[in-house]
């Protein structure tokens, strides 16, 4: 039985994000980390290789930048990388992303569990995790904030999730495509061990040739296009630092202030 | 022509305010389209539901009344949207956590284009065109369908004003039966915790927010009393809810909620780049802390350098005396 | 030539950096202020592995090289010198001088539950009146058939309350002076001894630093690290280790003030610019990436010969010489860039120079470490091979 994870690398949390001259985004020399959400994930799956005795695997659909999440995600415990890749795939959109993933599943065969984090904060989305349950005929389910229990052989799960207005507790049928969000456990650092198996490996690649996507999933078939990158707008004025003797004082004028622009 | 589609979510009978938000964005492409604009209502009790539907800017309102779909579940919502809304030109649905998995998953279905977590929307000449934030919200893009299947949109919470109601406004309602049975439903839903308190963040207009400098869970007193007296959300910054302060389900950042409130105080919190991605769209931002330095100052309108557990209090208390309460 | 360092290292120097940043570094200033040390950090750094990464994995660590040794006390005193210390006195001073002077059976014994992070290690060669004269130290061992009796006092001591083995140097035959003394693993566990902590210290106020007390404490025979009359060598050849922890640890707090200031000057404003703007400003930021740079390859240059196996002990005592001096300027100009908010404890910058202070005096002074390169260079000074020699890395640490 194997869980799959699929991870990319994102900048560093701190980065410094802008548009350049050229309308690309850049972010200096700010390095590259593990997508903060997959700390999560990736925890998750080795905190379930420890306790039954499955395989995993971690998936970067990317170019070579992404081989760097991949290492971090063995350095941390999981058992196999693959990176998923050709030229044809630069622009997808996340169901061009779906299918590819959708294809590498099934490649892998045996897959219990696809755990994703909550999103990848490059394309600000959690839509393939969606996308790809439905294209593989299985269920779907966000925001898990715990695994209450799995059975792989049972081939059933039971997870508390979180919505808007509070804790839900549903149990699925496996295989089923989750994403967790922050709670759900303390990520793991890697080890020296891991680190020591991550820098030696060699990442294979699969191109949607090995998947047999032919087109689909390419940025030519993509049905999403990113038009242009832009900085945020600059936020109007500077800061209005309010004086006065007392506090008393000071909160009187905000609190003027803000009645006037009929903020409350 | 077919219509245009806002699928609203409602939980227990009320519908979320992310919903008509999205009804005021499909208002605004079925106009330019020249095509209605159809509201999707499953569940249990909707009756109140589908009527705001109108009053918020719906034409037509399709609905299912069914116990399957009392709570909502991925599986039968899908099944059941993607029927009624078939070949429409566009599907669109708030920012709630049900409204982003179900569009996207009902645009895999239907294979069409996805526009997730818009916070700005065009559609001049009838064709559209959307700001999507990216990088942490640290960039924008902007987005738009390249050829002419249907387009699935999500709004980001708060990114657009619903439209006012107008309780003068009704139409047809169809009501369609769903396509699952509970057998054919292999998610079943084992029980439900309500929150309590005022941890609703992505959806408050007035949001306090306290950091490092609040020093202990008993310094988050003075975030709760200004966030009372204003009937606004407590938020948190990552220092606050490591540390233990306060449970993650306030945190407001990159790896927290991403809020877009009209009034965001921060206090005590110097506002590192990560915790701007999660507020910086907010309308007004009041700073306070000790730090004259601390970037926040760089991203408010209004600062107050000052130990939050002096100002906070003495800003409650005028609101109290102002507001009458 | 080859200044790359490998994949190996890098990741591993991230993990060292992601741990003290995002694990201690949040709450440094209040343990600091307390002047206490956070009980988290020794279980958390044995069970990251850090209190064993270059000590072969047969004798219970990571087996990594003397580089990645360097490039974790690089991150961890960017951080806090406090957690370098640790290493100092854990690995440098202690760990990996059981595996230069052990027996097999010290090394199973004593190295490996360390190496494991079972155990803590410490080590006591300066007494109450004894610092940089260490010939003349007080401390006695009597011998009386298998067992050593110990007598002394041992000061300046870190991790003197936290240790369970410590590596103590004590006279065996007063009155043949350097060659009189014989260094001895003696645990906390021991009758006679007793450990107490020292408070009111300048800097690495979030550490450990203690004193310890020998009456009559029985060490048995197989205790004896080395041969009698071998102890100043042993205690010699620990500095070359504990020195080089020191120099990579100091370059790193060089890289903690060289990082704050061009954080701060950039977003610090006078006159209508950023003060990064104004040129003697730019000086210091100048002079401190020089001294970074500088202290780095002193550093790495002393790694990469302990990695071949060979005698370093100038070049390490030059890399800490350069980069303790280096990170005391370093600091000073950290604190005149940030102004009355480096006078304050709000910013870290002034902890740097209250921490940075104490390796000018430890580990040889700046003062020892220029007449050793002076007596170097005129070669009045000359280092003589070692009955047992400091062991050259070997990917086989990684075995086992």
């Amino acid at each position: 039985m194997n869980i799959v994870v699929f991870t990319k690398s994102t900048p560093d949390t701190a980065a410094k994000v802008e548009v350049d001259g050229g309308g690309k985004v850049t972010w200096g020399n700010a390095q590259l980390v593990l997508n903060p959400w997959d700390e999560y994930s990736v925890t998750e799956s080795v905190l379930l290789k420890d306790a039954h005795k499955v395989n995993t695997t971690a998936f970067a659909i990317g170019d070579e930048i992404h081989n760097d999440a991949l290492k971090q995600a063995l350095a941390i415990g999981m058992d196999n990388a693959i990176r998923i890749w050709d030229a044809g795939m630069s622009g997808q959109d996340s169901l061009g992303f779906a299918k590819s993933a959708a294809a590498a599943v099934k490649k892998l065969g045996d897959v219990g569990l696809v755990i994703f984090g909550k999103e990848f904060v490059d394309v600000g989305t959690d839509a393939q995790v969606y996308q790809l349950a439905r294209l593989l005929g299985c269920t779907a389910i966000g925001a898990v904030s715990k695994i209450v229990a799995v059975d792989f052989n049972a081939k059933t799960i039971k997870v508390e999730r979180m919505v808007e207005e509070g804790k839900q507790t549903l149990t699925a049928p496996l295989p089923a495509v989750i994403s967790v969000l922050k709670d759900i456990n303390e990520p793991k650092s890697p080890s020296f061990i891991g680190i020591r198996k991550a820098s030696k490996a060699v990442i294979p690649v699969w191109s949607s040739a090995d998947l047999g996507l032919g087109e689909a999933a390419s940025g030519a078939a993509a049905k999403v296009s990113t038009v242009a990158y832009r900085n945020l707008p600059v936020r109007a004025g500077q800061v209005e630092i309010i004086e006065g003797g007392s506090e008393r004082e000071r909160a009187e004028k905000l609190v003027n202030k803000l009645l006037e622009e009929k903020v409350i | 022509m077919s219509a245009v589609f806002v699928w609203i979510d409602q939980f227990k009978g009320k519908a979320l305010n992310a919903s008509w938000e999205a009804l005021a964005v499909g208002r605004t492409v079925a106009n330019a389209w020249g095509v209605p604009l159809t509201a999707v209502v499953f569940g249990q009790g909707i009756e109140n539901v589908v009527t705001l539907s109108f009053h918020y800017g719906a034409d037509k309102v399709v609905k299912c009344e069914d116990a399957t779909l009392a709570d909502y579940r991925l599986e039968p919502y899908a099944a059941l949207l993607g029927k009624v809304v078939g070949d429409a030109k566009a599907v669109i649905g708030g920012g709630s956590t049900r409204g982003r998995e179900l569009i996207a998953a009902v645009s895999a279905d239907l294979n069409g284009a996805l526009l997730s977590d818009v916070t700005e929307l065009s559609a001049d000449g009838g064709k559209l065109n959307a700001t999507r934030p990216v990088f942490a919200g640290k960039v924008l893009s902007t987005v738009a369908p390249s050829g002419d299947g249907s387009v699935f949109i999500t709004t980001r919470s708060r990114a657009f004003a619903p439209l006012t109601p107008d309780a003068s406004r009704a139409g047809e309602v169809e009501s369609v039966a769903p396509v699952l049975s509970e057998g054919q439903i292999s998610t079943k839903i084992e029980g439900f915790e309500e929150t309590k308190g005022t941890v609703n963040l992505s959806d408050a207009a007035i949001i306090i927010s306290g950091g490092r400098g609040v020093g202990s869970p008993e310094g988050f007193a003075p975030v709760r009393e200004l966030a009372d007296v204003l009937g606004g959300a407590v938020g948190a910054s990552r220092a606050a809810v490591d540390a233990g302060w306060i449970p993650y389900p306030h945190q407001v950042g990159q790896t927290g909620k991403v809020v877009s409130p009209n009034l965001y105080v921060a206090a005590g919190l110097s506002g590192s780049i990560q915790h701007q991605a999660g507020m910086r769209t907010s309308k007004v931002i009041v700073a306070i802390n000790k730090d004259p330095d601390a970037p926040i100052f760089k991203l408010a309108q209004y600062g107050i350098v000052g130990d939050l557990f002096k100002e906070l209090p003495a800003i409650a208390a005028v609101f109290r005396e102002k507001l009458g309460k | 030539m080859d200044f790359l360092l490998t994949e190996e290292h890098l990741m591993a120097q991230k993990m060292v950096r992601d741990f003290a940043q995002k694990e201690v570094y949040p709450t440094i200033k209040e343990w600091d202020r307390k002047q206490q040390m956070n009980p988290d950090v020794l279980p958390r750094m044995g069970e990251l592995g850090i209190l064993g990464i270059s000590i072969p994995t047969r004798y219970g660590g990571q087996g990594y090289d003397y580089v990645t040794l360097g490039l974790a006390c690089e991150e961890l005193e960017r951080v806090d010198t406090t957690l370098r210390v640790v290493m100092s006195v854990h690995m440098g001073l202690n760990s990996l001088a059981l595996l230069q002077w052990g027996t097999e059976a010290q090394k199973q014994k004593f190295l490996a539950p360390q190496a494991r992070g079972e155990k803590y290690a410490g080590f006591g060669l300066t007494e109450p009146e004894v610092g940089s004269d260490v010939v003349n130290m007080r401390s006695t061992a009597k011998r009386h058939g298998d067992t050593y009796v110990l007598n002394g006092e041992k000061m300046w001591i870190s991790l003197a309350t936290k240790a369970h083995h410590f590596l103590v140097v004590a006279k065996t035959d007063p009155a043949a002076g350097h060659k009189g003394m014989t260094a001895f693993i003696v645990t906390n566990d021991m009758k006679g001894v007793t450990t107490g902590d020292l408070h009111g210290k300048l800097g690495v106020r979030a550490g450990s630093t203690g004193w310890i007390a020998m009456q009559d404490v029985e060490v048995p025979l197989e205790n004896r690290l080395g041969e009698e009359g071998e102890g100043f060598y042993v205690a010699m050849s620990c500095l070359d280790n504990g020195r080089y922890t020191v120099a990579a640890g100091a370059t790193g707090l060089i890289r903690a003030c060289l990082e704050d200031s061009l954080k701060y000057s950039m977003s610090r404003k006078t006159f209508g610019k950023e003060i990064a703007r104004h040129q003697l400003i730019q000086q210091k930021i100048g002079f401190m990436q020089q001294w970074y740079d500088a202290a780095r390859l002193l550093y790495l240059k002393a790694g990469f010969m302990k990695n071949r196996g060979m005698r370093n002990t100038r070049e390490t005592g030059m890399a800490k010489w350069y980069a303790t001096d280096h990170s005391v300027q370093a600091a000073l100009e950290a604190i005149q860039i940030h102004g009355a908010y480096g006078f304050s404890d709000e910013y870290d910058v002034e902890r740097y120079l209250r921490n940075g202070k104490g390796a000018v005096i430890y580990e040889g002074t700046s003062e020892i470490h220029q007449l050793m390169q002076a007596e170097y260079a005129l070669g009045f000074r000359q280092d003589r091979p070692l009955r047992c020699e400091m062991p050259a890395y070997d990917p086989s640490w990684q075995e086992g």
